[in-house]
């Protein structure tokens, strides 16, 4: 009687654990790998890189081994699938980690209430070094850049929304499925993927066909942008409007409301705070546009604040110049300083209309509660 | 009370045709603008083919002109799909299927804000910090590796060079893989899931038994996205890369992209200089416009059988 | 304030599909005329038809005539805007708009059309259309609140009143109880029986019991077979069809032998 329930118990609990490594077995693995890595690095001149390196790709060699040796193949297979895909993980989190640091590194300092409330107007090579020989704060800020990044993306936005919107209602509401539609369907698709200097060369060489070549003013960058922006917002307002239930198309017509009213009215309406939070999107994806900035704006370092005639600035090219084009040649590190707030600042206005666009798609979602 | 069916009904019908007009308009204005870059790229490009091949940069014409930029541009986008995609798979995996919960909602949306990190700002870090990062790998490389033509050394001094402009565009390029294939991932049917699991398989078992043939066309899009991206990327190259000739060594500074060609002369250009470029945005044009077309038909090849509709 | 409906060789087309065939019915007004039949039979189908909602499918078309007392909805000029806002329509689904407040819900068909409506009148037509709907006690303390908030039963009631305060002459119900409770069922039943006595109602159930309550004049719908047309089998008094029916398929579905 003892005996059967003494043994029974072991042998049943041993099907299930049988070939089963014990919890520490993994963590041992590790600290020889750790080890060993150690070992292996100072054999060609010690460095943290080279140490976590080897001992990462002797730890994923090594418990495959023991795991294919204890539990069999489909385990080791299994093991080997979770080392990798965790170590590409880490891979991809590092150099964003560094990105991140840098910018909030280098930029902190220079993000300035002088950096941002004035504009580089007057400020030379000249004025750089002698900042530099005298140890004073950096002169000149991004002013000009910020008003020339506000224009810019009003205007682009202006331009883009209503085309944007009216094109993805004529999909969603008008369209029968017709080969017109595929065909706008198939090229917005096409123009999510145009590179976004493309865009640059086109407003370009479009406005030059027109005013003459080299015309350089904001308004040409702001229809540049709206050749990048329009797809993105056709494309979430389409998914939005697709979601809205036909019940209240349904609804609004049965009570004699003209398609276009109830379109206006009750569609649009419901849909709207993921309109507003794609619209959100689009502006903070073509906020950080450089190259089309920089072939139909061009650079010029006062404030402009009229976007149909003279050159304007943005913060990426603003950055884009500071670094490559330092003010003063010798003493680069007042345009360094320049270019890493300029940096930060871009980042935060970036994160921050997400951070909107995600509050407005959470605050005006149609009301279900009491 | 009679013909009350008809009263009235002009005003409101005139609303319903404009509106709808509008919306047609506007439509129409989308082709319009996409034949027009077309169009104006052709038109303003013209004087580059009719020009003597003499006064071309470089002196032996356009296709000369444009093949090197062509293969820099194809090298630099391929170095970074060859990175970007197992690693930005790989992450999405993770998120959707072996981080905690928790962690894992988070982790989409730092993945998601840094998508929205702008190219200038990668560019930026690339010549600051990666590039004299990368000074002693290539000088290792160079140094043991050199007999593989890529690696031919000397290497860069700066690391400014075609190998680290690729890492960048990898890095770019990740967050998009990444939060595209996670969506799909997390859209892989639950009921496939556990029938994998019940039948006995591991966890990698299960993903590959029911969220890749779930996911793949999702995965291939999220690729040639990203590969569309590579190719059209121009600060992150223009800063990170010193261009020059076409060159076999991706350690050495040389070669070039379209994209950085570009951006770097266009300021600067006028007359045939500037039709030359903007031929060589036409070709680009041509290029990401033939790989969407390649991802949409390879998507919509794959739609049928993914178990998805 | 109603109008009477007359439907003569009535066919329902989706694309080359006949879906409904050859219906011939005369609906009196100030009465409820009860739709029934098994799935699929073209019931609801024939019902957006005399309102022209079916076109708001593609593809779906009619031959033959719809009189509104005596004038023809599928004639030439007739604006189906206009149609619609004579023959209103309660959906399955509750389905209150979800931006708007419960009174700008019931002013919705007003307001939506932007006719001019005065404060005042516009607070009459309110009180008028709820407490026609019956739920003016229930909610006249939170008419600012969003429709949505409601329970099925209110929301349904709420639908009823957004469709009766632009004053139509025909109602038309698309089994409006089928996605409630049956004491909410009951609040509607009570009121489409205060309804009649304004406006014709059509109403299509899936309860037999229901039709039997509430209706002056049943009439069946039955299919032969799937790929075929619906057809109207009987259309006669209620007492009639449940009790005494002409049809053997009618007896048979009414007594619960199939369907």
């Amino acid at each position: 009687m003892s005996q059967t329930t003494s043994t029974r118990s072991p042998l049943r609990k041993r099907s299930l654990t049988k070939n089963r490594l014990p919890g520490w077995a993994l963590w041992a693995v590790l600290a020889g790998s750790v080890i060993v890595g150690a070992a292996l690095s100072s054999l060609a001149g010690f460095h943290v890189v080279t140490w976590a390196l080897f001992s990462a790709v002797l730890f994923v060699i090594a418990s495959y081994a023991v795991t294919f040796a204890v539990e069999g193949r489909r385990k080791a297979a299994d093991h080997l699938a979770t080392s990798l895909i965790t170590a590409a993980f880490i891979v991809a989190v590092l150099p964003l980690i560094s990105v991140i640091w840098t910018v909030l590194e280098k930029g902190i300092p220079g993000l300035t209430y002088n950096f941002l409330f004035t504009s580089m107007n007057g400020m030379s090579g000249v004025v750089d070094n002698e900042t530099v020989a005298n140890g004073t704060s950096v002169l000149g800020g991004a002013y000009h850049a910020i008003v020339g990044t506000i224009l810019i993306t009003f205007w682009a936005t202006l331009i883009s929304v209503p085309v944007g919107l009216l094109t993805a209602v004529y999909l969603v509401e008008y369209s029968k499925g017709g080969a017109l539609s595929r065909g706008i369907t198939f090229f917005v698709d096409v123009m999510t993927g145009i590179p976004s200097i493309v865009a640059g060369l086109f407003a370009a060489a479009f406005f030059g066909l027109i005013f003459g070549p080299s015309t350089r003013t904001g308004f040409v960058a702001a229809v540049a942008l709206s050749v990048l922006m329009i797809p993105v917002v056709v494309r979430s307002t389409e998914e939005m409007l697709k979601i809205v239930p036909n019940e209240l198309r349904e609804a609004s017509y049965a009570l004699g409301v003209r398609k276009w009213r109830t379109i206006l009215k009750v569609v649009v309406p419901t849909a709207i705070s993921g309109i507003a939070s794609g619209v959100t999107l689009a502006i903070a994806r073509v906020i950080g546009e450089t190259a089309p900035i920089l072939v139909t704006a061009g650079f010029v370092n006062s404030i402009n604040w009229n976007v149909f005639s003279g050159w304007m600035t943005t913060l990426p090219t603003f950055i884009y110049r500071q670094l490559m084009n330092p003010t003063s040649p010798t003493n680069v590190e007042p345009s360094l300083q320049r270019a890493w707030a300029a940096a930060l600042l871009l980042i935060i206005i970036v994160m921050l209309l997400n951070l909107v666009a995600r509050l407005i798609a959470r605050i005006f979602a149609p009301k279900t509660g009491r | 009370m009679s013909n009350t069916l008809t009263a009235g009904g002009s005003k409101g019908r005139t609303g319903d045709k404009v509106f709808s007009g509008l919306a047609l308009f506007a439509g129409c204005l989308i082709l319009f603008v996409l034949f027009c870059v077309a169009a104006f790229l052709l038109w303003q490009a013209l004087p580059t083919f009719s020009a003597d091949p003499a006064d071309i940069t470089g002196g032996e014409g356009f296709f000369s002109y444009i093949l090197p930029i062509v293969i820099g541009t194809l090298i630099a986008a391929a170095i970074a799909l060859l990175i970007a995609t197992p690693v930005g798979v790989g992450v999405a995996l993770f998120i959707s299927h072996f981080a905690p919960r928790r962690l894992a909602q988070g982790l989409g949306y730092v993945v998601d804000l840094l998508a929205a990190i702008p190219s200038v700002v990668y560019g930026a870090w690339g010549m600051t910090v990666l590039a004299p990062a990368l000074v002693p790998v290539y000088e290792w490389l160079a140094e043991n590796a050199g007999w593989i033509p890529i690696f031919e050394g000397p290497a860069s001094q700066t690391g400014k060079t075609m190998l680290t402009a690729g890492i960048v565009l990898s890095v770019m390029i990740l967050p998009i893989i990444t939060s595209l294939s996670r969506e799909i991932f997390l859209q892989t049917p639950k009921l496939h899931e556990e029938a994998a699991l019940a039948m006995g398989a591991t966890r990698w078992e299960m993903i590959r038994m029911a969220v890749f043939p779930f996911a793949r066309p999702g995965v291939i899009s999220a690729v040639m996205l990203g590969l569309g991206r590579a190719l059209g990327e121009t600060m992150a190259v223009a800063m990170v890369l010193s261009g020059g000739a076409l060159m076999a060594s991706l350690i050495k500074s040389g070669n070039q992209t379209i994209a950085a060609e570009i951006a770097l002369n266009f300021p600067e250009a006028f007359g045939l200089r500037l039709a030359e470029l903007i031929a060589a945005g036409l070709v680009l044009f041509l290029i990401t416009l033939a790989v969407n077309m390649v991802a949409r038909w390879i998507i919509s090849r794959h739609k049928e059988f993914s178990g998805a509709n | 304030m109603s109008k009477r409906i007359d439907v003569n060789d009535l066919n329902v087309y989706y694309g080359n599909f006949l879906a409904v065939e050859g219906v011939n019915i005369n609906i009196d007004a100030k009465s409820v005329t009860a739709f029934i039949g098994p799935s699929g039979c073209g019931k609801s189908t024939f019902l957006r038809t005399l309102n022209r909602m079916h076109e708001v499918l593609p593809g779906a078309r009619v031959e033959g005539e719809v009189l509104l007392d005596g004038e023809d909805l599928y004639g030439s000029g007739v604006d189906p805007v206009a149609v619609r806002s004579q023959i209103g329509m309660v959906f399955q689904r509750p389905n209150p708009f979800p931006t708007m407040s419960i009174r700008d819900n019931v002013l919705a068909g007003v307001k939506l059309n932007n006719k001019r409506i005065s404060k005042s009148d516009a607070d009459a037509l309110v009180e008028k259309s709820l407490s026609g709907a019956n739920l003016w006690n229930e909610v006249k303390d939170r008419l600012d609140k969003p429709g949505s908030g409601l329970s099925g039963g209110q929301q349904q009631r709420l639908c009823i009143a957004r469709a009766i305060a632009v004053a139509p002459q025909v109602i038309l119900m698309d089994e409006p109880c089928s996605a409630l409770d049956p004491i909410s069922t009951l609040a509607i039943e009570d009121l489409i029986e205060e309804l009649k006595t304004e406006y014709t109602v059509v109403i299509v159930t899936h309860n037999m019991q229901q039709a039997a309550r509430v209706s002056d004049k049943t009439a069946f719908f039955n299919i032969a077979g799937t790929g075929k047309p619906g057809k109207l089998i009987e259309y006669n008094d209620t007492t009639a069809i449940f009790n005494n029916p002409v049809e053997k398929a009618t007896e048979d579905y009414v007594s619960g032998r199939f369907g």
